[in-house]
């Protein structure tokens, strides 16, 4: 079907419209149901794209018609689709754990919802870097609005930060897109992919200068070392289905630095050939440690939960400064695990700090909890998951990961690395654990019951992350091709 | 002419990024606002400086490049959407804290006294 490429933007715009509409606004049941359903139609289509687009050549869907390189475009090959996916997928997860209460505690939390979901495929599917600009802004407004869901001061004050932090992104976002513009004269990226290779040397400057902007912005979501101070705070701080969810707005960073730093700075780009890779390299490390730091360092649930996500973040940001095709594509399927088992902690630590009272996520001894075996078993998964044991899947992508750097003379840095933040992270799981579970004081706290929409989302994700392990080869064998499709596609435009 | 615009965009840049390292509010959102002028000029002249040529083909003997045009028009919508959200923030803000310090560590005071 050729239509389906741009159906995962146009569907979550229609549903947040309706969602905003009299009849379906009003009563919280019909709100609830109606997001329900359509984010599992949204991942019905993600699914059916995945897989009409996997072993075909790239389909480039044209806005309007006209020929390119002019005119805006959708891009849908593996590697957007394969976002796509992984983010609706974590979007039913979380429409799914909102309804346990978290919707009701400020207005509009399922239209923002739909709206971030659609600037995300959106910021996924595009072809032309202007118009991830466009998408990145119907991202940020959405997460701002979700940032703020349920007031509170702390909250207030981190969005604030929060905002004001982007907002100076997007400023040179526009600043590298103008420049790269006056530079090569298209916003088609296949096609600015072409052009770089027939720059003039006094040229030369100015792109690497807008490239060194780009990378400030992207390093920026992605949460980069010295970029990443927002991070913490505002995760900490949001509300815990909207942190969950934010788990992959450090993956749109990733992703469009995969996609625009391996298009336009790619093996053919002469001169400007492997641009950042050495700054992505070291800072992914640094980041790494900085976040093994954090883990070593963690005080509450969400605060282990945030240094976790960062720590993702560094991983797959070295992986990609490796400039290794098979490296790049174990970071692939290390970003669908951390997104899903990131999303999992924030959601786990809040069902665990609604049992404990007044300590709530806090890592000290606390009542006992009413539902101690469930929410136990859940976190030692969960804890066994993120650690990368065998058989669950943070095991597959961290042994792919080593697998690959190996065979590069400088890729034991990050196998040392790797291997180090996994055992900062076994230590800190255990302790947190057996204070939560096993210290606990006498006294039993009577609790509100866990909520069975909460609880199902957890079990929702990590069962798919089960799903990585038992379809192994085929995701090994997709994420493999996604990456080597991305280096083709530049041979793809005339 | 080129010299001209390029003096302006510098100092409206310069201008945004002193106000965007004070540290109230309001300094904050002129400094933004002031950067996103510069930005929106500087996407503006990215097709190149013509004087004189119309933006629709045939209408002139020279014509200007069409897409800074379109595009400086979306990044204008947008800077202007997301700098009101950024005011609504502050006020908000402002309410909730007491104080309108983008970073302080003192603690709130209820009602801004």
């Amino acid at each position: 079907m050729q239509h389906l490429v741009i159906l995962p933007i146009l569907m979550p715009t229609l549903f947040a419209v309706l969602l905003l509409l009299q009849p379906l606004s009003g009563a919280v049941r019909t709100r609830r149901w109606l997001s329900l359903f359509a984010m599992l139609v949204n991942f019905l289509v993600a699914s059916l794209l995945l897989w009409q687009q996997t072993n075909v050549p790239a389909q480039h869907y044209l806005l309007g018609n006209w020929a390119e390189p002019f005119g805006i475009l959708l891009v849908a090959d593996q590697l957007s689709v394969f976002f796509v996916w992984l983010t609706t997928l974590l979007s039913l997860a979380i429409a799914l754990h909102s309804c346990g209460g978290d919707d009701e505690k400020g207005s509009y939390f399922h239209p923002l919802l739909h709206f971030l979901l659609m600037g995300l495929n959106g910021a996924f599917l595009t072809g032309d870097l202007f118009n991830l600009f466009v998408f990145f802004e119907v991202l940020l407004i959405s997460s701002y609005g979700l940032m703020v869901h349920g007031g509170g001061k702390k909250r207030i004050q981190a969005a604030l930060h929060y905002v004001i932090l982007n907002l100076v992104g997007s400023a040179l976002f526009l600043l590298a897109l103008a420049l790269l513009y006056a530079m090569l004269g298209s916003l088609h990226m296949a096609d600015m992919a072409q052009r770089i290779t027939m720059l003039q040397p006094a040229q030369l400057l100015a792109v690497q200068a807008a490239a060194g902007l780009l990378l400030i912005v992207f390093g920026l979501k992605a949460a980069l070392l010295p970029l990443h101070f927002w991070l913490p705070a505002a995760y900490a701080h949001a509300n815990p289905s909207v942190a969950a969810m934010f788990a992959v707005m450090t993956k749109v960073g990733v992703y469009s630095l995969i996609r625009v730093f391996g298009l336009l700075f790619g093996a053919s780009a002469g001169a400007l050939s492997g641009y950042g890779e050495t700054l992505l390299w070291w800072g992914g490390l640094i980041t790494m440690l900085l976040a093994t730091v954090m883990v070593l360092a963690a005080v509450d649930l969400k605060r282990l939960a945030a240094a976790l996500v960062l720590l993702s973040a560094g991983t797959l940001l070295a992986a990609l400064g490796s400039g290794d095709a098979q490296v790049k594509a174990a970071a692939l399927l290390y970003a669908i695990h951390s997104s899903w088992i990131g999303a999992v902690w924030y959601l786990l630590s809040d069902q665990i700090a609604r049992q404990r009272g007044g300590v709530g996520d806090r890592l000290v001894p606390g009542p006992k909890m009413q539902h101690a075996p469930l929410l136990g078993w859940l976190f030692a998964l969960s804890a066994l998951v993120v650690i990368g044991m065998p058989p669950f899947s943070g095991f597959v992508a961290k042994l792919w990961l080593i697998q690959g750097l190996s065979t590069l003379e400088h890729g034991m840095v990050l196998v040392v690395m790797l291997l180090l933040s996994s055992l900062a992270v076994l230590v800190t799981m255990s302790r947190a654990g057996s204070v939560l579970f096993w210290r606990a004081l006498p006294h039993t706290k009577t609790a509100p019951a866990l909520n069975t929409a909460s609880l199902s989302a957890i079990v929702l994700l990590l069962v798919s992350g089960v799903g990585l392990v038992v379809f192994g080869q085929w995701w090994t064998q997709f994420c493999a091709d996604a990456i080597a499709q991305l280096q083709v596609a530049l041979g793809g435009l005339k | 002419m080129e010299l001209f615009i390029a003096i302006s965009i510098g100092l409206l840049t310069g201008c945004g990024v002193l106000l965007l390292l004070r540290g109230r509010t309001f300094a904050v959102m002129l400094g933004l606002t002031m950067l996103s002028y510069a930005v929106n000029l500087f996407i503006f002249i990215s097709g190149g400086l013509t004087a004189g040529a119309g933006a629709v083909l045939g209408a002139s003997a020279q014509y200007a490049d069409p897409l800074p045009q379109a595009l400086v028009l979306t990044a204008i919508v947008i800077g202007f959407a997301m700098t009101a959200f950024l005011v609504v923030l502050a006020i908000r803000s402002r309410a909730e804290l007491g104080h309108d310090e983008v970073d302080s560590q003192r603690p709130a005071s209820r009602g801004g006294q």
